[in-house]
């Protein structure tokens, strides 16, 4: 299953209930507010790095350049632009849009 | 113009007004909305206090490009606050910490409060307004 996460991990709980919730060898792709988890210091860094070892984890390039945070991507995530995100949706047998 | 008029109108009261910026800038549109509620205000010459806390410190980021998805890159506004005698910003510590944040990511500056500092600014406030 792909997961998808747009809200920020420093002010919802979505980002805690898809790493939760998503079964080993999924992906989580992260969007819009959800891709400051992702970033080097922020306060979610240890759940991304830690889930990042059972979990393929991504994040939206132009997303995170709107927002500052292109130079700031943790290793072990991967970051795609719409082209890749469309091509997760694609291959991947179904979704889940964590709001 | 009669005495009476001139007290009904309320003018030359100048308040402490807060803008507590809580949001990161593109997920909503509290940041863009709260920044032009704050250029309204300058106009009427208030005692304003502009405070970036919890996600609301990412509004100041700097090497914000928004060409990929489209939308206002309004980073740049902050730095005109000045013009419109706005000069007293604020970003806390704790917020910045939880962030990986420092002061020199940001594209303003700012004075860095600690949550006692914070905390009495907010109280000795007349006005405060969310976003």
């Amino acid at each position: 299953m792909l997961h998808i996460v747009n809200k920020s991990a420093t002010e919802r709980s979505s980002l805690d209930s898809c790493l939760r919730l998503a079964t080993k060898g999924s992906a989580v792709l992260l969007i819009e507010d959800a891709v400051y988890a992702a970033t080097k210091g922020s306060s979610a860094a240890a759940k991304i790095q830690a889930a990042a070892a059972g979990l393929k984890i991504y994040a939206l390039g132009p997303d995170l350049a709107a927002r500052g945070m292109a130079g700031r991507v943790l290793d072990g995530v991967n970051v795609v632009d719409y082209g890749g995100f469309v091509e997760l949706v694609a291959e991947h047998r179904n979704c889940q849009s964590w709001l | 113009m009669s005495d009476m008029d001139m007290e009904d109108d309320g003018s030359g009261i100048v308040k402490k007004f807060m803008f507590l910026n809580r949001k990161a800038p593109h997920g909503t549109v509290y940041a863009l909305e709260g920044l032009e509620v704050v250029l309204i205000t300058a106009a009427f010459d208030q005692d304003v206090s502009l405070v970036f806390t919890d996600d609301g410190v990412y509004q100041l980021m700097k090497g914000i490009d928004t060409k990929g998805i489209e939308v206002k890159d309004f980073s740049k506004t902050y730095r005109a606050l000045d013009g419109y005698d706005i000069e007293k910003l604020y970003v806390d510590q704790t917020s910045l910490d939880a962030r990986g944040l420092t002061e020199d990511d940001l594209i303003v500056d700012v004075s860095v409060l600690s949550d006692d500092e914070m905390k009495n600014l907010m109280d000795e406030q007349d006005v405060v307004i969310s976003f």
